[in-house]
């Protein structure tokens, strides 16, 4: 398959990389690890006449700690964060995400900005990102600015990132003590991509009791969405209590748009959304202690 | 508007000017003649077009020629050595690792970095890692024994 033509460009700084981006404005697209874009392009669902590379510009590649977060470079690969000391000792679940993205080969290129930006309503991250509450840094020609996760996921493929800004950075809040968390999926069998994923991030009181839930949906809908109804159902439950986190879990598809496609019937994915709750609230139960 | 790139590929250095748009699959297939790379869904799922770039398994239909200027890239030509076959070769051989040979190329080019990453990886994790290699004939079952008889052999020969 032959992509439409293009012109390519390779800058080394940000700041040429939003120069190219004012200049040719609509024309023009940022590549990243190209792994949605360029399969897109492959089928001309998009066809830009300009693509503009990061590979070469340094310093977008990498992960530090600041404090109690963590600070992941918008280029760092998902086979970066899957292998990472700090995130799999501050926050394993991006790191558990992030394993399972894809395949190897994939994880190989894609990255976590270019995940982000893109926002594929299958993604896997988007559910951890609404979970563990990730910021995003976009740079624009009037400096920088941060976006709260729930701010980001906008609509189908669409997030706060504005059409003059780079994504150059996500700040990750490392899980606090007696927290767990967990993010397990219903994968497409070829693509891997989510079916239904669901994120879960539990805090507990040391006795069983969550005292605070924050859980994320990706897969089922157009964009992903936190389940309000489940983290209301568990907070202040005791989640050893028989059916809890069954009870709570009956509210995995609400709020979420639930779209029929070729995977699956609207009935079919609420249906999974359900059990992937109840599945990824257990397990991040499980490890809270 | 084409552009100049340089790579290595197998060892040998290689440069030609190409349009950006040019898949790294088709310049590897068919500017560079080395047909040994399959191209099989062409829609970054199927992994029959996997190669090593710059020691990683990328599936070369989802790169550009343009993004592998300046790389270090290995096809499944490159792994013989003297006329001898890789040790991962001569499993897929000794295990019946594969029927119709499609998607063998790419098979073995994910398993020369899976062998790299894990030394001795379980059947589970072997089967994690083959998750973006699609074969429609073997059922894995074969695969898994002949990269489960490289590992011992190579495990051997360090």
């Amino acid at each position: 398959m032959y992509p439409a033509s293009f012109e390519y460009h390779s800058p080394t700084t940000v700041k040429d990389a939003l120069g190219l981006m004012g200049k040719l404005g609509d024309d023009a697209k940022l590549l990243a690890g190209g792994h949605s874009l360029i399969p897109m392009m492959k089928l001309r669902l998009a066809q830009p006449k300009h693509l503009i590379d990061l590979r070469n510009v340094p310093g977008l590649k990498g992960v530090k700690e600041d404090g109690g977060t963590i600070v992941i470079g918008a280029m760092t690969t998902w086979y970066e964060l899957e292998t990472n000391a700090i995130v799999k000792a501050k926050c394993p679940i991006v790191s558990e995400t992030a394993s399972i993205v894809g395949d190897p080969a994939v994880r190989n290129l894609g990255t976590i900005g270019g995940g982000l930006a893109h926002a594929d309503p299958a993604a896997d991250m988007p559910a951890t990102a609404i979970a563990c509450n990730f910021e995003m840094v976009c740079e624009g020609p009037k400096g920088r600015r941060t976006v709260k996760v729930d701010e980001w996921f906008q609509g189908l493929m669409s997030t706060a990132l504005k059409e003059d800004e780079i994504l150059v950075e996500v700040r990750v809040p490392a899980l606090a003590k007696g927290t767990g968390a967990a993010y397990l999926k219903f994968p497409h069998p070829a693509s891997r991509f989510a079916i239904v994923g669901v994120a879960a991030v539990i805090s507990t009181d040391g006795k069983g009791t969550c005292s605070k839930a924050s859980i994320g949906v990706t897969g089922a809908g157009t964009k992903a969405v936190r389940a309000k109804g489940v983290e209301a159902g568990l907070s202040g439950k005791n989640l050893a209590g028989a059916g809890a986190i069954e009870a709570a879990a009956q509210k995995g598809a609400e709020g979420v748009d639930v779209q029929a496609d070729l995977q699956g019937s609207v009935e079919y994915k609420a249906h999974l959304c359900r059990v992937f709750a109840k599945r990824a609230v257990e397990a991040a139960a499980k490890r809270a202690g | 508007m084409k552009l100049p790139v340089k790579m290595t590929i197998n060892g040998q250095s290689v440069s030609h000017e190409v349009e950006p748009r040019f898949l790294l699959v088709h310049y590897i297939r068919e500017t560079v003649g080395l047909t040994g790379t399959h191209v099989g869904c062409d829609t970054s799922q199927c992994g029959a077009c996997t190669i090593t770039l710059n020691g990683q398994a990328v599936k070369s239909c989802t790169l550009f020629t343009v993004q592998a200027d300046g790389a270090n890239i290995m096809t499944i030509e490159g792994l013989a050595k003297d006329g001898e076959l890789h040790p991962i070769q001569q499993g897929f051989w000794e295990k019946h690792g594969l029927q119709c040979g499609f998607c063998t190329p790419g098979m073995i080019m994910l398993a020369v970095q899976m062998l790299e990453r894990y030394p001795k990886p379980s059947e589970e994790v072997i089967r994690h890692q083959l998750e973006g290699n699609l074969c429609r004939c073997t059922g894995y079952h074969n695969i898994v024994k002949a990269i489960e008889w490289a590992a011992d052999k190579m495990a051997a020969a360090k």
